[in-house]
């Protein structure tokens, strides 16, 4: 799984959440491109270096270059030892023109988010991750891949959906029951989204364990509680007999208009007389004599 | 004045002995899996209430780390110094005394404000965002927090290890800071208590889950994303019960990769003690 992660290159969004923590996830990451000859970068902002770097052997250390922004990232202590372009900047720094393919570890981009404008920082991750070049600086010879993690409760969907945009592999950090699993999404150029669900468990050297899902457990097949007819014990009879559904079938509707009604209506029957109608003229009456009934079909 | 011995007050951990005496709450220490003299250090503990009050919580992690013999910082934002002398006596431990030592530096939050207002500074006072029209940045308090906690060579008592304890961080959203400045303030603390100074930090917010407020959850979740154990205490669904008072939720949260750990317990809060047992276990209901 690592290995597909890790194969499109550009951006990798890593989302996880407080029940389901990402940045082993994001340890294991690093560690493969370490172990696959890369040089790592990482913007640690949350953790201090010795945490992050707490199990990993010293090859995979020895590859890792720890950009400190978690002891003074505001310069509080107004040492100056902070970079001067501050956190963009030495993002920015990472990006040499002649270095091969490096892996950029960003932990955590919920940190730069809350602390810087979201358009920045968007505008920063594309160039890094697109391999643009900036104005006078060339386009770098290798792959830039930035691993980014992001706390997806501490932001709104606006600063998320433009993140996710700007990822070419979306990493959700999800489980059950105590397993972990992740959803990825998978955007490769000129082809469909893939998507892709894996249970899966870190062993402590940070290498990854794929499982099956969580065995269900056997769930107590609901109780078959009996049928009940509620018509059994009614004082009234609700069924019909076969005569009377009979009866009831043929029975036409008083205001439903059937064409032998119609035809009843037009048609005086045999033995009816026509009816008489007397009327006295008011002095007032326009008597026409044109029928105005005249036009209509019936 | 009688020279002071750094192991004043014995360190209880024998069974048998009355609950005064042992202080803090027993049964939240066996939950927990510690004792004063066998706690972890460079770790963020984050308490949580919703629809309950979780202070009970502050009282044990007060009074366990001052028998645990470390320095504590106490940021009290929301009582007086009596309030929490006061519990703390029934729990085992005199808050006066362990000032005058030298063990614990309060920082009064409701007595200190009105000064800020009333009498004239000269240095920099640690609440100091009372007095700006607009509020950015928390630093005067970390400084405050640092200072109190630095290692002190010229002190002849050594205390174990340092620990910041902050009840609580919600009031600092009421008193107009933005969420981020808390988030950066709790950061610069932990990078200095737990980090350099391997020592503790124990925090409270408030979680009002009914309340739209964008700013508290934003600090509960960037808090709980650093910690390394959450106590969330929560009343129950069920609404106000008198032999239960609530529900209390402990996650350990490790990042690095060994899984998380979960449990959940119900809890009745008497005089002096707090007591645990299983949920729908509680003793009157059984």
């Amino acid at each position: 799984m690592l290995e597909s992660l890790l194969a499109i290159g550009g951006l990798v969004l890593l989302r996880d959440s407080v029940e389901w923590e990402g940045r082993s996830l994001l340890k294991a990451l690093v560690k493969k491109s370490a172990l696959s000859g890369e040089q790592v970068h990482v913007l640690g902002c949350e953790v201090s270096e010795e945490e992050f770097r707490e199990g990993f052997e010293s090859d995979v250390n020895s590859r890792l270059i720890y950009h400190d922004l978690f002891r003074d990232p505001l310069n509080w202590s107004k040492t100056g030892e902070a970079h001067p372009g501050g956190p963009l900047g030495a993002l920015r720094a990472m990006y040499r023109t002649d270095s091969c393919s490096i892996t950029i570890a960003v932990d955590s981009l919920s940190w730069l988010l809350l602390h810087l404008p979201c358009t920045e920082l968007c505008q920063t991750l594309h160039v890094l991750s697109h391999g643009n070049s900036y104005p006078g600086v060339n386009p770098p010879v290798g792959e830039v891949r930035v691993l980014g993690l992001l706390h997806e409760e501490l932001h709104g969907q606006g600063p998320l959906g433009a993140l996710s945009s700007l990822a070419q592999t979306e990493v959700t950090m999800d489980g059950k029951m105590g397993q972990a699993s992740v959803h990825i999404l998978y955007r490769r150029p000129q082809q469909r989204p893939a998507y892709q669900t894996q249970w899966f468990s870190i062993l402590p050297d940070f290498n990854l364990d794929l499982q099956e899902g969580p065995v269900e457990s056997q769930q107590q097949p609901s109780s078959h509680v009996p049928l009940v007819d509620p018509t059994t014990h009614l004082t009234f009879n609700l069924h019909l007999s076969k005569k009377e559904r009979e009866a009831k079938d043929n029975l036409t509707l008083p205001f439903q208009f059937s064409s032998e009604k119609q035809q009843a209506l037009l048609r005086p029957g045999p033995g009816q007389s026509s009816s008489h109608i007397f009327y006295e003229p008011d002095v007032y009456d326009d008597l026409d004599q044109e029928d105005p009934d005249e036009d209509l079909d019936i | 004045m009688c020279p002071r011995h750094p192991r004043h007050l014995p360190i209880f951990t024998h069974p048998g002995r009355s609950v005064s005496e042992l202080g803090m709450f027993p049964e939240l220490n066996n939950l927990l899996n510690t004792s004063p003299d066998r706690a972890e250090q460079g770790k963020l503990t984050l308490l949580c209430d919703s629809k309950t009050d979780g202070s009970f919580l502050v009282h044990h992690f007060l009074s366990f780390y001052l028998k645990a013999n470390c320095k504590v910082c106490f940021v009290a934002l929301l009582q007086s110094f009596s309030h929490y002398n006061t519990v703390g006596q029934k729990l085992g431990v005199n808050l006066t005394t362990a000032r005058e030592r030298g063990q614990l530096v309060i920082l009064e939050g409701l007595k200190s404000s009105a000064d800020i207002f009333f009498h004239p500074q000269e240095e920099p006072h640690p609440l100091r965002f009372l007095r700006e029209t607009s509020a950015e940045s928390l630093q005067p308090l970390y400084e405050f927090v640092r200072e109190a906690l630095k290692p002190v060579d010229s002190e002849d008592t050594t205390w174990r290890f340092p620990v910041l304890l902050v009840d609580d961080l919600s009031v600092l959203l009421s008193l107009g800071l933005g969420a981020v400045a808390v988030l950066d303030f709790a950061h610069y603390c932990r990078a200095t208590v737990c980090s350099e100074l391997q020592g503790n930090m124990v925090a409270l917010v408030h979680d009002s889950e009914d309340a739209e407020d964008g700013e508290n959850e934003l600090l509960l979740n960037g808090l709980s994303h650093q910690s390394h154990l959450i106590l969330q205490a929560e009343g129950l669904a069920t609404g106000f019960c008198k032999d239960v008072h609530g529900q209390l939720k402990i996650l350990w949260r490790k990042s690095t990769g060994r899984r998380d750990r979960s449990l959940i317990y119900q809890y009745k809060i008497q005089d002096k003690n707090v007591s645990f047992f299983a949920k729908g276990m509680s003793p009157a209901v059984l």
